[in-house]
């Protein structure tokens, strides 16, 4: 890994301590102010996170690849497209909207959320629809959390997610060729929203997301293939039908409403019974491993669809 | 160009067709095919495959244009667009699926995707078998019929290129662009040849 060396001041640039000190004076009123334009940069910020359960013995994939191979289409198509094309969004400040059928809607400041202790960590296996393999130690709060805050209505029964639409700041957005209408939708049901393993995510490594991985807060579904993990959420809506979902939408007979990460049903163009792992650093040196039911988190989810035809349901 | 380069082309054309493969392979373990080398590999020498077979066909309708001989290279393109098909399937099999051949024989069974890149590559083999002297011989008029294959494989294979993304991007819209340009300057061509055959009937 390259070992960044930070640029070492002239002599002659270096303030003196008097002009310094007297300075100091002039900005303790005016700190309050300058630490609210540092919230809005687009820096890893770092988290007071604690280890939190189901993260089992897994080893993370290399941080390089989590943060430079993304699909992330409001910023190209390409994978390597987020990570190049995401320098003029701008995630904070950031509202989080809970409403819908709720008692009581939310307004979640995201910003706030950073800073807060309640932030566990969880290591989890990711599973690209693509057939290919992460694992990725997340920070963030479990869903559960929050839509409890809310009080969900009785009649409630699915969770509808809409991410941000800022052409200006989203390549991808203004792009005339993928055919995705914005912004990018997903939706669960109100149990597997529920679901401990359920979590809005957001950081990685202990760090705020990066924009290209859904800053500043996303969905995990680790259960669920990749693509349900929303990212850069802006609204949550508890309802009574089942919400529409952006790759549904687009192609009906390859991309289902569960999207449970399942090795028996394939896709119509590849295989799902294994996947690439991602982080070998040699073409030849790639591994492929079994793909597990629901991802390896069977013990915990397989309850939600007792008596469920998983073929029809995919 | 000097009157070897022009005489011993093929010496030099043959290899420097061949360079996008061991580049691809170098990359590939120096790390700069990026987190997933194997499908960045594969889809890379899908790619350069599709692009001979259309250089391939573009050299007709572009020898209207020009003086010099551009047919003599549509055995190198040709060829060159059948290796490098053999290679993105052995990608496919050997470093993809890791020899997984009960994948791949569910992969023959049940999906078009596959099946159209597979039925592509099995169009060019005997086009690949007879592109030499001897073959050309033997089946005298017959042998210009059997290439015209070469048009089949490449739809087949536009199709399969154009299965492989998840949405029509600027990538698969510019090559089936092109693609579909080669088959339309070759609508005279064909038409005709079917006139004259019809004509031909008692």
């Amino acid at each position: 890994m390259a070992i960044f060396r930070y640029p070492r001041p002239m002599p002659s640039d270096i303030t003196p301590k008097d002009v310094y000190l007297s300075r100091r004076e002039l900005l303790g009123t005016g700190a309050l102010g300058l630490t609210a334009a540092l919230a809005g940069s687009a820096r890893a910020e770092a988290l007071k996170t604690h280890p939190g359960p189901y993260s089992g013995r897994l080893t993370p994939t290399p941080e390089e690849f989590v943060t430079g191979y993304n699909n992330f289409y409001e910023f190209g198509m390409e994978k390597d497209d987020p990570v190049s094309h995401s320098s003029d969004f701008h995630p904070l400040p950031w509202t989080l909207e809970i409403g819908g059928m709720v008692k009581k809607p939310q307004r979640l400041d995201v910003g706030a959320l950073l800073k807060s202790s309640d932030i566990e960590e969880r290591i989890y296996r990711m599973r690209c629809v693509e057939a290919w393999s992460m694992v990725i130690p997340w920070d963030g709060i479990p869903l559960a959390k929050l839509l409890q805050a809310a009080e969900p209505d009785s009649a409630a029964k699915y969770v509808a997610f809409e991410s941000v639409v800022r052409p200006s700041e989203m390549p991808g957005q203004s792009s005339a060729f993928s055919g995705i209408s914005w912004p990018y939708v997903e939706g669960l049901r109100l149990d597997e929203a529920m679901n401990p393993l359920t979590l809005l995510a957001v950081g990685i490594y202990g760090e705020s997301l990066p924009n290209q991985n859904g800053a500043p807060i996303r969905l995990v579904v680790p259960w669920k293939y990749g693509f349900k993990g929303i990212k850069s959420i802006q609204r949550i809506r508890l309802t009574d039908k089942q919400p529409p979902t952006t790759w549904n939408r687009l192609a009906p007979e390859e991309y289902g409403f569960y999207a449970n990460v399942n090795p028996q049903v394939d896709h119509p163009r590849w295989s799902q019974a294994s996947e690439r792992v991602i982080g070998s650093k040699t073409l030849f040196g790639t591994k492929r491993q079994p793909t597990l039911m629901f991802n390896g988190y069977e013990e915990q989810v397989a309850d939600l669809y007792r008596g469920m035809n998983l073929h029809d349901n995919f | 160009m000097s009157g070897f380069v022009r005489r011993q082309w093929a010496f030099i054309l043959y290899p420097l067709g061949l360079l996008p493969a061991v580049w691809l392979v170098w990359q590939g373990q120096n790390g700069g095919l990026g987190a997933d080398p194997v499908n960045v590999f594969e889809r890379s020498l899908g790619l350069w495959a599709f692009r001979f077979l259309l250089i391939c066909l573009a050299l007709a309708p572009l020898q209207r244009m020009v003086r010099f001989n551009l047919l003599r290279f549509r055995r190198l393109t040709g060829l060159l667009a059948f290796f490098y098909a053999v290679l993105h399937l052995a990608a496919y099999v050997a470093l993809d699926l890791q020899f997984d051949i009960r994948i791949f024989g569910r992969d023959l069974m049940h999906r078009p995707f596959i099946i159209l890149g597979m039925a592509a590559l099995a169009l060019l083999l005997p086009l690949a078998l007879t592109s030499n002297r001897w073959s050309m011989m033997r089946l005298k008029r017959g042998w210009k019929r059997l290439h015209r294959l070469v048009y089949g494989a490449a739809v087949l294979a536009g199709i399969h290129f154009f299965l492989s993304f998840k949405t029509l991007n600027r990538t698969s819209a510019l090559y089936l662009g092109l693609l579909g340009l080669l088959l339309v300057a070759r609508g005279p061509l064909v038409w005709s040849s079917v006139r004259r055959r019809v004509a031909g009937r008692p």
